[in-house]
C-alpha cells in the first residue's frame, strides 16, 4: 500500500504544471455554452495544445500514436488539469476516451492510420451514435439496420443521446446487421461520417435547458465496408472495451472538481451564517467523507490496472469502475442538494453555477449504465448472483 | 504509486485468516454468544500474543514484529470478520506501555477520560485499564475504578460506566496519537465486518429459493447486495489510505464510511436473510451489535462529520 509517487512521477507532475503554467496563460477566451462551434474551436485549440506539448493521447499504447504513459501518469494528468483550471476534454470525449481507445485496440493498421492522427491533434471530432428510442439500458436490442450493398452498408434508424452530434465528424455507430442472430450477436461498430447524405440531427433540448445532446436519423446513408471496425457481427465485444475506458477514469477530474466545491460550500456557509446549522455542518462533513474514500477509490482501482499492465495484462479497466460510478453519481447529486441548502432561496436562481450543475448532477445516475445497471452489473459480475429479473 | 496489498501484506492476510480459523472457528463464536463459552478466554489470548497480535508494531528488539499501521489495519479487519470479542484495540494499543501486554498475558482495557464517566468494554476481564487524559495516558489496577455495569446490547462485549480517576501511573505515550490509532483500527474491524455480511448475505441469496428461482436473482435482493459491496469497498480504500497517510482528516472519513458499512450492511444482511435474519441462530445479530457498539466508540458519527466540517473550513484545504 503505497500512496507516495515514485521520482519518476514527481517529474511528470513537476513538468505537466509548468507547461500548464504557460498554457494557460495562452488560452482564448471561453466561449459561451451555447456557442457550439465556438465550444468546438475551444476545445480541439486545447487538444492541439496537448499534442503540441506530447500530452495527446497520454495512456494510449505508443503505436498507436499515444504516450504510452503508465495510469498512474495519467491519473496524475487528469489530477493536475483540473487543479490548474484547465480546459475539459469536452467536444473530444468520444475521441480520446471511447473510440479512439477502441479504434487503438480494435482497427487494422489503415484504419488506425486513418482515424487515430486527427483525434491526436484534435482535428476531428467523434460522437456516439450507441442508444435509440427503443435501445436504451438494453442496448442490444438495438435495431438500426446496416444492409451490405457491394462495398458498403446501406444504414436506416436513428439514435438518440447523442453528444456533440452538430459539430461531430464521426459517429462510432452501432448498427445491426444480423437480424436473424442472437441480439448480443448480430451487431457491427462503424465509423459514420457525420457529412454523409441521409444524416439528420435535431438537437434535444435537455432539463437543464441546453442542447448538448441530439437524436441522430440516418436514412438509407451509405458507409463504406472499410469503415467497420472489428468483424462484422462482432459490435459487440468491441463495444464493450469502450464501455470500460468510460467507466475507468472519465471522472476523475470531476471528483476533484468536487472536492473544491465542497469546500467552497463551507466557506459560503460561513460567510451567511448558515454554517451554526449543525445539520448542514454535519452533511458537508459527511460529504467530504465520501469524496476522500472515493478518490482513495480511484486511486486503488488504478493501482489495480497498473499491477494488471504489468503483469501483461490488458490495462482496461475492470468492473470496479461500476463500484465506482454508483457511488459516485449519488454523491454528486447530494453535493449539489447540498448545494441548493447552503443557497436557500439563491437556489432558485438558473445562473448560478451551483443551480445549473445541480440541474445536470441529475443526468449522472442516468447516463453511461443506469445505476440499476450497475448494481446488476456489480451483482452478477463480482459477487456472482445469477441472472433474472 | 502503488496503492494494493504488497506480497507480503497479503500473505500476513492469509495467514491471520489461517490463525482465526483455526483458533477461532465459528463454533467458538457461537458457544460464547449462547453462553456455553468464555467471551474472553486467556488461553486464545496468550496464543494471539505468541503469534505477535499484540506485538505487531513494536520493534523486534522490544519483541514485537516490526510491522506498521497498514498490516496493523490488515489483522484487525481479519479480527473484525470473525467478530473475535475482547479488548484487541486496547490491548494491542497498550503494547509497550504496559508490560504482558505484548506478550497476551495480561489483558488491558482502554477509555478516554475526556467525561467524568466512560464506557468499559469486558471490565471483569481486563487486568489494568488505561485512561486517555490530556496530559498523557495513565493507567490503574482493573479493580480499582468504581464501576456500574450495564446490559450491553452485544453479547460479547459485556460493557459497564466507570468513574473516571484523577490519575494512575503515567505510562508515556501520546494519547492523541492513541486515540486517532484507536479510531482507525476499530474502523479496521468494522471494515472486516462489513465484507464479510456481504458474503453472508449473498451466499444466502444464492442459496435459499423461493418462487422456484433463488431470491438472489430477483434485482430487489440483488440491488441490496450491490449497494453492500459498494459501501465495503468504499470503505476499504478510506481505512487503508488512513493507515497510510496518519492524516487526522483521513482516519476521522475512514471511521465514519466503516461505521457506515458495518451498521448498514449488517442491516440489509439481516434483512436479506428475511424470518432467519430474525433469530438468535443466525450471526447476523452478532454483526449489527458489535457494529452498533463499535460506532459509538473512539469517534462518534457526529464527531467525526463535525471534524471533516471544520477541516472544510481550513485555508488552502485540500479535501483530497
Amino acid at each position: 500500500m503505497d500512496l507516495s509517487c515514485t521520482e519518476e512521477e514527481e517529474d511528470f507532475r513537476r513538468k505537466l504544471r509548468d507547461w500548464l503554467g504557460t498554457a494557460l496563460a495562452e488560452l482564448p477566451p471561453k466561449p459561451a455554452a451555447t456557442d457550439w462551434p465556438g465550444r468546438r474551436a475551444y476545445d480541439c485549440a486545447w487538444q492541439r495544445a496537448l499534442y503540441d506539448a506530447g500530452y495527446a493521447g497520454l495512456h494510449w499504447p505508443r503505436d498507436a500514436g499515444g504516450q504510452g504513459a503508465t495510469p498512474t501518469q495519467h491519473l496524475i494528468f487528469l489530477e493536475e488539469t483540473e487543479r490548474a483550471g484547465a480546459p475539459y476534454v469536452g467536444a473530444n470525449f468520444v475521441g480520446t476516451l471511447h473510440a479512439g481507445p477502441t479504434i487503438a485496440a480494435e482497427g487494422t493498421p489503415e484504419q488506425r492510420a486513418r482515424w487515430l492522427p486527427p483525434i491526436l491533434r484534435g482535428d476531428e471530432v467523434w460522437c456516439q451514435g450507441f442508444s435509440e428510442p427503443d435501445a436504451g439500458s438494453d442496448l442490444a436490442a438495438l435495431r438500426t439496420r446496416a444492409v451490405r450493398d457491394g462495398d458498403s452498408y446501406v444504414v436506416s434508424g436513428s439514435k438518440i443521446w447523442t453528444s456533440h452530434a452538430e459539430i461531430a465528424d464521426w459517429c462510432e455507430l452501432l448498427v445491426r446487421t444480423d437480424p436473424s442472430a442472437p441480439k448480443h450477436r448480430g451487431i457491427s461498430w462503424l465509423a459514420l461520417p457525420m457529412d454523409a447524405p441521409g444524416v439528420t440531427v435535431r438537437p434535444l433540448r435537455t432539463l437543464a435547458g441546453s442542447a448538448e445532446f441530439a437524436e441522430v436519423f440516418l436514412d438509407e446513408v451509405r458507409v463504406p465496408v472499410s469503415h467497420r471496425i472489428g468483424a462484422e457481427n462482432d459490435g459487440w465485444r468491441v463495444t464493450m472495451v469502450t464501455l470500460s475506458f468510460e467507466r475507468g477514469t472519465a471522472f476523475v477530474g470531476e471528483v476533484v472538481a468536487c472536492s473544491r466545491v465542497l469546500g467552497e460550500l463551507a466557506r459560503t456557509a460561513r460567510a451567511n451564517g448558515l454554517w451554526d446549522d449543525a445539520v448542514l455542518r454535519r452533511r458537508l462533513g459527511r460529504l467530504s467523507a465520501e469524496f476522500r474514500a472515493l478518490w482513495r477509490l480511484t486511486q486503488w482501482n488504478v493501482s489495480e490496472a497498473q499491477r494488471s499492465l504489468r503483469d501483461g495484462g490488458s490495462g482496461v479497466p475492470g468492473v470496479g469502475g461500476s463500484v465506482f460510478k454508483l457511488r459516485y453519481s449519488q454523491a454528486r447529486q447530494e453535493l449539489y442538494d447540498a448545494a441548493a441548502e447552503v443557497l436557500g432561496e439563491g437556489a432558485l436562481d438558473v445562473d448560478h453555477e451551483w443551480v445549473a450543475d445541480r440541474l445536470s448532477s441529475l443526468s449522472y445516475t442516468i447516463a453511461a449504465g443506469t445505476s440499476q445497471i450497475q448494481a446488476n452489473i456489480v451483482a452478477e459480475r463480482i459477487l456472482g448472483l445469477p441472472k433474472g429479473w | 504509486m502503488d496503492f494494493q496489498l504488497t506480497e507480503d501484506q497479503e500473505a500476513l492476510r492469509s495467514g491471520t485468516r489461517e490463525l482465526l480459523a483455526g483458533r477461532f472457528p465459528r463454533e467458538r463464536l457461537r458457544a460464547a454468544a449462547d453462553g456455553a463459552g468464555p467471551v474472553v478466554d486467556r488461553g486464545l489470548w496468550r496464543e494471539l500474543g505468541a503469534a505477535g497480535f499484540f506485538g505487531l508494531r513494536l520493534p523486534e528488539d522490544e519483541g514485537g514484529v516490526g510491522l506498521g499501521l497498514p498490516e496493523a489495519v490488515l489483522v484487525f479487519e481479519d479480527a473484525g470478520r470473525v467478530l473475535l470479542p475482547g479488548p484487541l484495540v486496547a490491548t494491542h494499543l497498550a503494547a509497550g506501555l504496559v508490560e504482558g501486554a505484548a506478550s497476551g498475558e495480561r489483558i488491558v482495557g482502554m477509555c478516554d477520560a475526556g467525561a467524568k464517566d466512560q464506557l468499559w468494554e469486558h471490565p471483569a476481564d481486563c487486568d489494568e485499564l488505561i485512561f486517555l487524559g490530556d496530559g498523557g495516558p495513565y493507567g490503574v489496577d482493573a479493580s480499582s475504578p468504581a464501576v456500574t455495569t450495564i446490559r450491553s446490547v452485544d453479547p460479547l462485549t459485556p460493557l459497564a460506566r466507570v468513574v473516571v480517576p484523577e490519575e494512575g501511573r503515567p505510562l508515556g505515550g501520546d494519547a492523541s496519537r492513541l486515540r486517532a490509532e484507536a479510531a482507525l483500527l476499530t474502523a479496521a474491524e468494522q471494515l472486516g465486518s462489513a465484507a464479510r455480511t456481504v458474503e453472508m448475505a449473498v451466499s444466502y441469496a444464492k442459496e435459499r429459493t423461493q418462487f422456484d428461482r433463488p431470491i438472489g436473482s430477483f434485482q430487489a435482493v440483488k440491488h441490496l447486495c450491490a449497494q453492500m459491496l459498494v459501501r465495503a469497498e468504499l470503505a476499504r480504500s478510506a481505512v487503508y489510505a488512513a493507515a497510510v497517510t496518519r492524516e487526522p482528516g483521513d482516519v476521522a472519513a475512514a471511521k465514519l464510511l466503516a461505521d457506515e458499512a458495518a451498521v448498514h450492511n449488517a442491516r440489509d444482511c439481516l434483512q436479506v436473510h428475511g424470518g432467519m435474519g430474525f433469530t438468535w441462530e443466525a450471526d447476523v445479530h452478532l454483526h449489527l451489535k458489535r457494529a452498533w457498539l463499535r460506532e459509538r466508540r473512539w469517534q462518534s458519527t457526529a464527531a467525526g462529520e463535525e471534524a471533516l466540517a471544520e477541516e472544510l473550513l481550513s485555508e488552502g484545504n485540500v479535501a483530497l
